[in-house]
């Protein structure tokens, strides 16, 4: 028996479980995929409806991991196998090669010397990053990864020898008594090149909406520039086009909860960098749930920013890697066709667990959402149960605490 | 009081030149017997084993880690004795450039004003350890109970998970009987996995299993009369049928839920003047009572009727308030006409804005009563939901489309322009619909949405008897709302102890409902045990240190329990400060306030900054050695911006010298003072965004520091200092490649106004 609780997933939902479930008195281990916490919410340059910025509440998270020795991170990690039963599972997790000392040594210099580069999966493609590399500047842990898949030949012998790097070393898999298990995989931006009406993906300019955060981040790959991708030119006219995916049979059979507040949240970013640029909203209902009603009624004041009524059927590529838009006015009965500098597709989320297994004895729905798993000693927090934004999921992810810490109480 | 200390060098984070050994018998020379022993060692990380066998040999009673960022690798660190960092990494190598801001490239030997900077980081950060004590437990003996107020959805899942937790409840109703609102719905909106139909609430199942649970009492036709104490030992006064009852309690939380919006703010739409009119909540009562129903209902969601006339009300009423005050102001004040001070007096935050916030219980209220009329006439009437925006977000999109899949259900997009009367039925006008035609529809009834205002809105919910008042502060920030201001936080109030959830916070269906009460009960319980093991609860979970207050020479001015963010100070009828530990979050805002200086951390006090101060090597002469700037960095935000600053290779000006402060609210006038006498030219506190939109940590430290920054100035123009010396400035965590920006600045303003007067005296 153990009162340990596994905490699947280290994004928002995940860090939230696990700390406020430690800091009753529980071991937990937290088992996260990627190299550093923060999921999502990582990637995000600013929150709504206040817009600040989430490095900040990360910051306190990892503060709190910090101080608290119940808290057992595994990064670059994932569950493998489990046995035994509620409140005596064991679990089986394999550990890939991180390849770097187990404390923080600043690669900064040996990075940057490297020249083989790879496509930044943090920037989402639209930045290159080295074989050793810290995906963001207040990464927790503290520590790069190399990943040898991305040396050159050049690279290979720059770092040869290189006592603080060990090429040899292999992955491995460990095994974790727990007494019940909170998941919290959370989400990934639904693949747009599914997308094909709104050009796959293939249409230059046209980008999602989690890659616009990326161009808006201080850490991303313009240094918070929103431009072109192609030219690096400050776009004067701007479409967001929501529901990329969402509340549509054909993809997403669901609303994804946060792509209206976060094109509100984009159309405050414009108004602050780029106040002249035109922007038009196509929609089919803009939802702004609760009190976050005055960021839709600041954003609709503002004079640049237009809202149309109605889905966009195709987006091609126009002369000067322009975008243009089909759309139908769906209050005047218009067809429109309009072209724009640049494109913005409100991309909603997939749960992970649609396109991913997790070795746990855990039904999931047609849409890849967890629906049930309690009787077993297991909980589903944030976006792998439903869409939420950030407020919500951190509701979720003390709620999943409560749940596993019952399981395991007094054991 | 450290009094051994071991000083460990980490040289694989120092570079840039510096001469390490010289920091290290530098410091010998300086400190003496109090630094047992110093050691370089290759990698502090590979060296754990060796500094543990030192404490245990040495007898040491604290370590100072000097190399990179205390925020980096310091989960490595833990020893039992206490522990220090001095950041030579990020924010004195990496950061350093040379004097006259040409960049410094790495070389064997650091010039002089780099090793100096080290080395007075390095001096600072032994007289910070040696000014460090081991706090004394505050623990307290808790009661293991939880006080849940209101018994509708919201406390009936809060009292039951609490049970489940192993703690005893007390469970607190206003009326008669439990259920709350739910009593009058018999279905609701999906309640889990597949999230696609409507399903009975099964109320009475719910209220039996509270009622059945031995560990949980019930107070019915009661409410809160004061709340006394702090958490884990707090007293209830609820107020009974027969009297009032006391009830010893750990933490408390607020599920007192809504009342409805008055009918005034939807007469705009016609509520009131004909009975064809209805709001949901009695078409709900019609569909269970009656048996006949109308053919044709109209379902408003489109408000902006109400909310348009009801706007321009509230702009009408606080121009005509501004003209009020305007004129008030010009009649001078007679004397003893200012109060002591006001008595508490309630505002009501109803508005039609209100109505607004509940679009999305509204939309998903109304779908389910359309689909429900429609079922229970097989479709022979005909519903017609009209709206602006279908709220309807996240997965109850499968419950949207299943209710809306009905064949009496109609729907469009349309702004409601009118509602009247015509004849025996009523004319709904509506414009720019889908249908590509504006039309008159004519139906039987009209349904209204509801307003849910929350309860703390309306009334003061939980009586505080606190020297701040017997409300929650903020509620006007929240339009009424008993929400948090934190977007990751959102549990976190300003009353500690005192966790809110269900629609009392923000207006939620039932199945977020539960999940804000499950939440909620678990940070109940995590604060009930801090306070048992005299620990703080976020942001600084854990931390055992707390405020200390020397009496003797307290002059009862009263700033520190006016100050406090968090209301965790009392006081008697003299006005001497009675500390509530378990209410404490640690920002040492009490202290920053204290002019006498009696309030003290054992582990961050008065005495440490200013000794910290002391130890920089302030050059006599401004000309050749520069002027000195003290930075009071706000360790959450200010302090990380500047490591990532560093990290990133930005640079600034080598003459500042940073301290990190738990809050700016713990800056006390009296460092500047230590700071300008000991030559510094000028001090900058450097913290967190304020304002309604604030970024503190500690909710107003930031906001207080700004306010006594009038008190400062005063006093630097009493001392004959220029108050522009010293200024406030705001960072946000990301902004650490603005950063260096703001203090290069900074510097060159003091350096423009020259010597400080007091420099070398």
């Amino acid at each position: 028996m153990s009162n340990a609780i596994l905490v699947v997933g280290g994004g928002f939902s995940g860090l939230t479980a696990a700390i406020e479930a430690a800091e009753l008195g529980h071991d937990v281990y937290i088992v996260e995929k990627s190299p550093w916490l923060g999921g999502r919410v990582a990637q995000l340059n600013k929150y709504f409806p206040k817009l600040c910025p989430p490095s900040c509440g990360l910051e306190i998270q990892f503060q709190r991991i910090r101080k608290n020795p119940l808290i057992h991170c595994l990064t670059m990690a994932q569950v493998v196998g489990l046995s035994g039963s509620k409140g005596n599972y064991t679990v089986r997790v394999r550990l890939e090669p991180r390849r770097t000392p187990p404390h923080n040594v600043d690669f900064t210099f040996m990075a940057s010397a490297l020249d083989g580069e790879v496509e930044s999966e943090f920037d989402l493609g639209l930045g290159k990053r080295k074989a050793l590399y810290k995906a963001m500047p207040f990464a927790y842990p503290a520590r790069y990864v190399l990943d040898t898949a991305a040396l050159s030949k050049a690279d290979m012998a720059r770092l040869a020898g290189k006592a603080q790097l060990d090429f040899d070393e292999k992955a491995r898999e460990i095994d974790v008594q727990v007494g019940s298990i909170v998941i919290a995989t959370g989400w990934k931006p639904y693949d747009v090149t599914r997308l094909s009406n709104l050009g796959a993906g293939s249409v230059k300019n046209c980008i999602s909406n989690m890659q616009l955060e990326r161009l808006a981040s201080p850490f991303g790959p313009t240094q918070g520039k929103i431009v072109r991708p192609t030219d690096g030119a400050t776009p004067h006219t701007v479409a967001f086009v929501q529901c990329a995916g969402s509340r549509d049979q054909n993809h997403l059979n669901y609303c994804s909860y946060i792509c209206c507040m976060a094109t509100l949240k984009h159309c405050l970013y414009f108004a602050e960098q780029h106040p002249d640029t035109q922007i038009t909203v196509f929609y089919i209902d803009l939802r702004a749930p609760g009190r976050y009603v005055k960021v839709l009624e600041k954003v609709q004041a503002l004079p640049n920013v237009h809202f149309v009524k109605g889905k966009v059927a195709n987006v091609v590529q126009a002369a000067g890697d322009r975008c243009e838009i089909q759309a139908e006015d769906a209050i005047r009965g218009e067809k429109l066709t309009l072209t724009y500098d640049m494109v913005v597709l409100a991309t909603g989320m997939q749960p992970t667990l649609a396109t991913e297994k997790l070795p746990l004895p855990v039904p999931v729905d047609a849409d890849g959402f967890i629906a049930g798993g309690e009787e077993a000693g297991i909980f589903a927090a944030g976006c792998c149960a439903m869409p939420l934004d950030v407020t919500r999921s951190a509701q979720s992810g003390t709620a999943a605490a409560l749940k596993a810490v019952q399981t395991v109480k007094g054991r | 009081m450290a009094e051994k200390i071991g000083v460990y060098f980490d040289l694989a984070n120092i570079g840039g030149g510096v001469d390490v050994q010289n920091l290290a018998d530098e410091a010998v020379k300086k400190w003496g017997d109090l630094i047992a022993l110093t050691k370089l060692v290759p990698s502090l990380a590979s060296s754990v084993d060796e500094i543990r066998a030192d404490i245990d040999a040495q007898k040491l009673d604290g370590v100072l880690l000097c190399g990179a960022s205390p925020r980096v690798d310091n989960d490595l660190y833990r020893f039992p004795v206490q522990v220090d960092y001095v950041n030579l990494r990020e924010q004195c190598i990496l950061s350093y450039k040379n004097p006259d801001g040409s960049p410094y490239l790495a070389s064997d030997t650091a010039p002089a004003a780099l090793q100096g900077l080290a080395l007075d980081y390095v001096q600072m950060g032994v007289a910070k350890l040696q000014k460090s004590n081991v706090p004394d437990s505050a623990a307290i003996t808790t009661t293991p109970r939880i006080l849940v107020l209101g018994g509708g959805w919201t406390g009936l899942t809060a009292a039951d998970e609490a049970a489940s937790m192993g703690y005893d409840v007390v469970l607190v109703e206003k009326a008669g009987q439990l259920g709350g609102a739910v009593l009058n719905m018999p279905e609701t909106s999906p309640l889990g996995p597949l999230w696609e139909d409507k399903v009975p609430t099964n109320l009475a199942d719910k209220i039996a299993k509270v009622t059945s649970n031995r560990k949980i009492t019930v107070y019915l036709n009661a409410q809160m009369a004061k709340l006394e104490g702090q958490p884990g030992e707090y007293v209830a006064h609820i107020a009974t049928q027969g009297g009032e009852k006391t009830e010893n309690i750990g933490t408390v939380i607020l599920a007192t839920g809504w009342v409805p919006l008055d009918n005034k703010y939807l007469e705009p739409m016609g509520l009131g003047k004909s009975p064809k009119v209805v709001t949901a909540a009695e078409f709900a009562k019609m569909l269970v009572s009656q048996s006949t129903l109308p053919k044709r209902v109209a379902f408003v969601l489109d408000t902006t009727m109400a909310e348009d006339a009801w706007k321009q009300k509230a702009e009408e009423e606080a121009k005509a308030a501004a003209e009020a005050a305007e004129a008030a102001k010009e009649e001078p004040k007679k004397e003893g006409e200012e109060a002591e001070e006001a008595a508490f007096v309630k505002n009501d935050l109803e508005s039609f804005k209100h109505l607004q916030y509940s679009n999305a219980v509204n939309s998903i209220g109304m779908l389910r009563l359309a689909n429900s009329i429609c079922e229970k006439t097989n479709d022979s009437s005909q519903a017609f939901i009209l709206y602006k925006n279908m709220t309807v977000p996240g997965i109850l999109e499968r419950f949207y489309k299943k209710m809306q899949d009905r064949l009496g259900v109609m729907m469009t997009k349309a702004d409601v322009t009118g509602i009247r009367e015509s004849g025996d039925h009523m004319v709904v006008e509506c414009k720019n619909t889908l249908l590509g035609m504006d039309f008159d529809l004519d139906v039987d009834l009209v349904v209204l949405p509801t307003g849910l205002v929350p309860t703390t809105a309306k009334e003061v919910t939980v009586q505080f008897s606190y020297r701040q008042g017997p409300e929650f502060p903020d509620l006007e920030l929240f339009d009424g709302y008993a929400d948090s201001n934190y977007i990751c936080f959102p549990y976190e109030t300003r009353r500690t102890g005192v966790y809110a959830a269900g629609c009392v916070r923000q207006p939620l269906t039932l199945d977020a409902c539960e999940v804000d009460a499950k939440g909620a009960v678990l940070k109940a319980v995590q604060c009930l045990e801090a306070a048992s093991r005299g620990v703080a609860v976020h942001p600084r979970a854990l931390d055992n240190s707390y405020p200390v207050f020397n009496f003797v020479r307290c002059t009862q001015c009263k700033r520190c329990t006016e100050e406090c963010p968090f209301g965790a100070l009392d006081d008697d009828e003299k006005g001497t400060p009675k500390p509530n530990p378990a209410r404490c979050r640690r920002c040492g805002t009490c202290f920053g306030a204290c002019p006498e200086r009696v309030i003290s951390f054992a582990n961050y006090n008065i005495d440490q900054i200013g000794s910290m101060i002391r130890q920089v090597q302030v050059p006599p002469n401004f000309k050749e050695g520069g002027p000195r700037v003290l930075i009071l960095a706000c360790e959450n935000d200010a302090y990380p911006a500047l490591d990532m600053a560093g990290m990133r290779r930005k640079t600034w000006s080598p003459y500042c010298r940073i301290i990190p402060v738990r809050c700016l609210g713990s800056v006390n006038a009296i460092w500047i003072s230590d700071a300008m006498s000991k030559g510094f030219d000028g001090v900058m506190l450097l913290g967190c965004k304020y304002g309604d939109d604030y970024q503190c940590h500690f909710v107003k430290g930031s906001e207080i520091c700004n306010r006594r920054m009038q008190n400062i100035a005063e006093t630097l123009n009493r001392l004959g200092v220029q108050p522009e010396r010293v200024e406030q400035l705001e960072v946000a965590i990301d902004e650490y490649d603005k950063v260096p920006e703001m203090i290069d600045g900074f510097v060159t303003r003091i350096t423009a106004l020259g010597p400080n007067p007091f420099k070398g005296m």
